[in-house]
């Protein structure tokens, strides 16, 4: 519980990243969610991307509306800026912030009720617009903090945990994420640390919108028979589409993956994404191919997780606006008020 | 029946343009209206247009004005009437002995007019037919020949209005020439036909001065460009769209870095009113000053988030261009009917600062105060417009600016400040006054981050649940609400000339109707002292106005007299000491009304001595 101090202390050995933080610089307070739940893990896996990347900690700001999954942002990099915004308005929150101030690293954390139900609308907008943002769903099908009612993203079919059956379509937030534009879409799973923290990192080097659906079993309401995002339900339908190492001038994050071609993808800012691909077929730059693909796949009952499209040239709403490279929230009446002198020319155009 | 004689009156009428919308009439009318000005007398505008953008009636009036009264007066003293749909009304709507303008092109019956109006026929569309072949060119040019021919009749003087044609065409010869042409057409027409000029007449006179010209919701984006607002996020709703319009023109003008050429600002159209209302908190959160614009539904839509830049304590700038209500009302009528619903929007315990200038200038002024207060305050301003006074053109005085002026950026602790070991706790009242210090994301690597949330939490901005705890914070957003009332605009008072025991309350558009009325009032041997409200929460010379006076009206546009509740709720006022006067049909408030009310309620007070009354 928070109202527990985390002790400062750890291992004097701790191994440092390039900027010289360990991996406890970009942990957060101790988590309120239930023992085991698959958030936490998305929690480690975004904590394991950042110290990767060798973010300064304090240049990320973390953006969340309300859930389970809103919450966790509390839970992970303490030391930035986070805001538990308003059910289903994270996008927009973090839309503004990122007009704000281009500098920082915007990272929006959200949920199958808060991205798919009440926040279908700007979950799509900000997509559509190419916000520069990593943008995960933490996915898990059901509503966890009222107590299982099930989400827009639960599976035609399934049932609750008090064994009702659910009649509704779901909606796949990836397959509308390709639709809409976006210029990474990834999927993964919270039991799939390999897989997840490498697409994490991708993802935030992305230079434009990002979103990274990630399958996480909610324990409490949603790890039942019956249920279509329970741990075991996941990993039996699994098809990794490929496997990803990200490098940023290094070394690779890691290497003992299965054997197969490996496509390097570079990215604007010249990070190199290297993706093991576990299907022949799949091309990552195919927008069409990878709806196509995904529509295939869910057919058969099997959920495509990996790096299904990346846009290495994106333009972002920055770029669409045409925003000054400074970002807007340091500029001062110097730079922004056209003065007394322009204001009597407006006065006499008024005449 | 007498004979009427016909109105004569120079300077000192009412011109109505009964046209249909969408056939390019406003231009026509607001060039009438601007070469009135050009002769140095005041003129009021007013557009009375439907919800609908071809097809239906839309009316423009100018009110002429040597006096300089601004508000909407009521009667018409010459129709000018362009469409057949609304005849007959516009017909009755003519004052006794007023003047009636149409196309006679097509004879109308007798039955069609009155025996005590002048009816002034010009043949426009046979003139019109003659000259032009296209149809769009027939249509537009229409509009300028009756503007020639009105030109005639009111004793306009024809090398103003070219002026004011040459300098809207400047650069178009063709254009120019052709509609200088079109007002000769119409003019020569009336003189060789008419007995010109009329008993309304335009004579030159001097009362305009160094007064400005403009919509205040054109004079509130220019607020908001010199407030320094860098993020605009909006969803279309009449009557607040322009705001946004304008502060894109104005923005493309005066906001780009004169060496990349690149925006020194951001706008964006939402997807709705919670997306924009969303990116203004996301921004002003991360330090920028960000505003939107809207109307009622747009409010009511973006309350969750008001409530959440009220408890979290994050700025934000909203401009309410209030239309008739409820629901979507009369989205094209004007009234001041959001008081109640800004002032405590939002679920839960919540106030919210409200600002409300009285026109363009005001507009103007306050838009730019408004991020001030936003950033010091750490909260949400309502700068509460309305369609009157954001839609249509005002004559009000220069837009001033001191150079001098610095933005108030409010309480925020920097990097260095977290160096020196100052203590940081986000919602920690340091200073006694309520508010306390903020930082923005990115600050620091390892001081002043925090977690923003809608939940409750402690003076250091960590989730609590603690009943104590609480309730501090509550306490503390009551002592920031009382530090925000010596801060905000205060209420302007203007005493009657001799001392009265009664006053009256208004605010916003009312101001200019408000004026004129006191003069009517006067006339009639009623005096009230006068104050003008200029935002929420109430300086505490509003309830030491009402403790001077036996009774005060509170005048107002909407029906449930909102800003009295506000004054009774807020200041602990006995009701009966408030008269509420109010007009709520959706058309301005007009000084006639005003003055009706009032002085009828006056007459009712006059104590007729007994031994009189027996007599």
């Amino acid at each position: 519980m928070t109202y527990i101090a985390k002790p400062k202390f750890h291992h004097p050995g701790l191994k440092k990243n390039d900027l010289g933080y360990t991996h406890r610089d970009y942990e957060g307070k101790i988590s309120t969610l239930c023992a085991g739940c698959g958030h936490d893990s998305i929690t480690a896996s975004i904590i394991e991307a950042c110290y990767e990347l060798s973010i300064e900690p304090h240049r990320v700001a973390k953006i969340s509306g309300i859930g389970c999954s809103s919450k966790t942002p509390d839970y992970f990099l303490g030391n930035s800026h986070g805001f538990n915004s308003v059910h289903g308005r994270m996008p927009s929150v973090l839309t503004g912030a990122n007009l704000a101030n281009r500098d920082l690293i915007y990272l929006g954390v959200s949920g199958d009720g808060d991205s798919a139900s009440i926040g279908f609308g700007q979950f799509a907008h900000s997509i559509r617009r190419g916000v520069n943002m990593t943008y995960i769903v933490e996915n898990n099908g059901v509503y966890g903090l009222t107590k299982g009612q099930f989400s827009a993203t639960a599976d035609r079919g399934s049932k609750s945990k008090k064994g009702v059956t659910n009649t509704d379509n779901a909606i796949d937030l990836v397959a509308i994420a390709l639709q809409l534009g976006a210029t990474f879409v990834a999927r993964s799973f919270s039991g799939d640390k390999t897989q997840l923290v490498p697409l994490i990192a991708a993802a935030i080097r992305h230079k434009g919108a990002s979103f990274i659906d990630v399958i996480s079993p909610c324990i409490a309401f949603n790890n039942h028979a019956g249920s279509t995002k329970s741990f075991d339900y996941v990993r039996e339908h699994n098809d990794a589409v490929n496997r990803l190492d990200v490098l940023v001038g290094r070394d690779p994050i890691s290497v003992d993956y299965a054997p197969g071609t490996v496509q390097v993808v570079e990215q604007h800012d010249g990070s190199r994404l290297a993706l093991r691909k576990l299907d022949a077929d799949y091309d990552p730059h195919d927008r069409l191919g990878a709806q196509t693909f995904l529509q295939k796949h869910a057919a058969k009952g099997q959920i495509v997780t990996g790096l299904l499209y990346v846009d290495p040239d994106a333009e972002d709403l920055h770029t669409h606006l045409d925003t000054v490279e400074t970002p807007l929230n340091t500029m001062d009446e110097k730079a922004l008020c056209p003065g007394s002198a322009v204001l009597d020319k407006i006065n006499a155009s008024l005449r | 029946m007498s004979v009427q004689s016909p109105i004569s009156s120079v300077n000192d009428f009412v011109v109505r343009f009964a046209n249909v919308n969408g056939s390019g009439s406003a231009s026509a009318n607001e060039l009438f209206a601007r070469a009135i000005l050009r002769h140095g007398v005041p003129v009021s505008p007013r557009n009375i247009f439907p919800s609908n953008i071809q097809g239906l009636p839309t009316w423009y009036e100018v009110r002429v004005t040597e006096a300089g009264h601004l508000g909407a007066r009521g009667g018409v003293d010459m129709m000018v009437a362009m469409n057949p749909q609304t005849w007959d009304k516009d017909v009755a709507s003519i004052e006794p002995g007023g003047y009636l303008f149409y196309d006679s092109t097509k004879p109308m019956p007798t039955s069609k007019f009155r025996e005590d109006i002048t009816v002034i026929g010009v043949p426009l569309t046979a003139i019109t037919n003659s000259t032009y072949t296209d149809p769009r060119q027939r249509q537009l040019f229409k509009n300028i020949i009756y503007l020639g021919a009105l030109c005639a009749l009111l004793d306009l003087d024809p090398k103003l209005v070219e002026q004011l044609i040459g300098e809207q065409y400047k650069g178009k010869e063709k254009l120019l020439s052709s509609n200088v042409h079109a007002l000769h057409l119409g003019r020569d027409w009336a003189l060789q036909n008419l007995k010109c000029p009329l008993g309304l007449r335009v004579k030159k006179a001097d009362k305009v001065g160094d007064r400005i010209f403009l919509e205040g919701n054109s004079a509130a984006a220019l607020g908001a460009v010199y407030g320094g607002a860098t993020v605009c996020a909006w969803y279309p709703i009449t009557p607040s769209s322009s705001v946004a319009e304008a502060f894109t023109s104005h923005c493309k003008k005066y906001r780009h870095d004169p060496e990349t050429g690149k925006a020194k600002y951001a706008i964006v159209q939402g997807e709705d009113e919670l997306a924009s209302i969303g990116i203004v908190i996301g921004a002003s959160w991360n330090g920028a000053r960000a505003f939107t614009a809207t109307s009622g539904p747009g409010i009511s839509l973006m309350t969750e988030f008001i409530g959440l830049s009220y408890f979290a304590e994050i700025p934000a700038v909203i401009m309410n261009i209030q239309r008739a209500g409820p629901s979507t009302g009369m989205p094209t009528r004007t009234q001041q009917c959001d008081v109640i619903a800004c002032a405590y929007a939002s679920h839960g315990d919540t106030k919210h600062v409200l600002l409300f200038p009285e026109d363009p200038a005001e507009a103007f002024e306050f838009a730019a105060a408004a991020f001030d207060l936003a950033e010091r305050l750490q909260t949400t301003i309502f700068l509460m417009l309305d369609l009157d006074i954001g839609m249509n053109h005002r004559l009000c005085r220069p837009l001033k600016w001191d150079d001098a002026r610095q933005y108030d950026r409010g309480k925020v602790m920097t990097a260095e400040m977290l160096d020196e070991g100052r203590d940081f706790g986000r919602y920690l009242d340091v200073d006694g006054d309520g508010i306390p210090y903020r930082t923005y994301p990115g600050t620091h690597p390892t001081k002043g981050s925090y977690f923003t949330r809608g939940t409750s939490r402690d003076r250091y901005a960590r989730y609590s649940e603690e009943g104590a705890v609480y309730a501090d914070n509550m306490q503390r957003l009551v002592r920031k609400f009382e530090t925000a009332q010596d801060m905000v605009p205060r209420p302007l008072q203007a005493n009657a000339a001799k001392p009265t025991k009664y006053g009256v309350i208004y605010f916003g558009s009312t101001s200019p109707a408000m004026d004129e009325a006191i003069g009517l009032l006067e006339a009639r041997g009623h005096h009230l002292d006068r104050l003008r409200i200029r935002a929420f929460p109430f300086h505490s010379s509003v309830a030491s106005f009402i403790a001077d006076h036996d009774f005060v009206y509170v005048v107002e546009q909407n029906r449930d007299a909102q800003l009295r509740q506000l004054i009774v709720n807020e200041n602990g006022i006995d009701p009966v000491r408030l008269v509420p006067i109010l007009h709520y049909d959706g058309t301005p408030i007009t000084a006639r009304f005003i003055a009706n009310a009032i002085g009828d309620h006056q007459d009712h007070l006059k104590v007729t001595p007994l031994r009189k009354a027996v007599s």
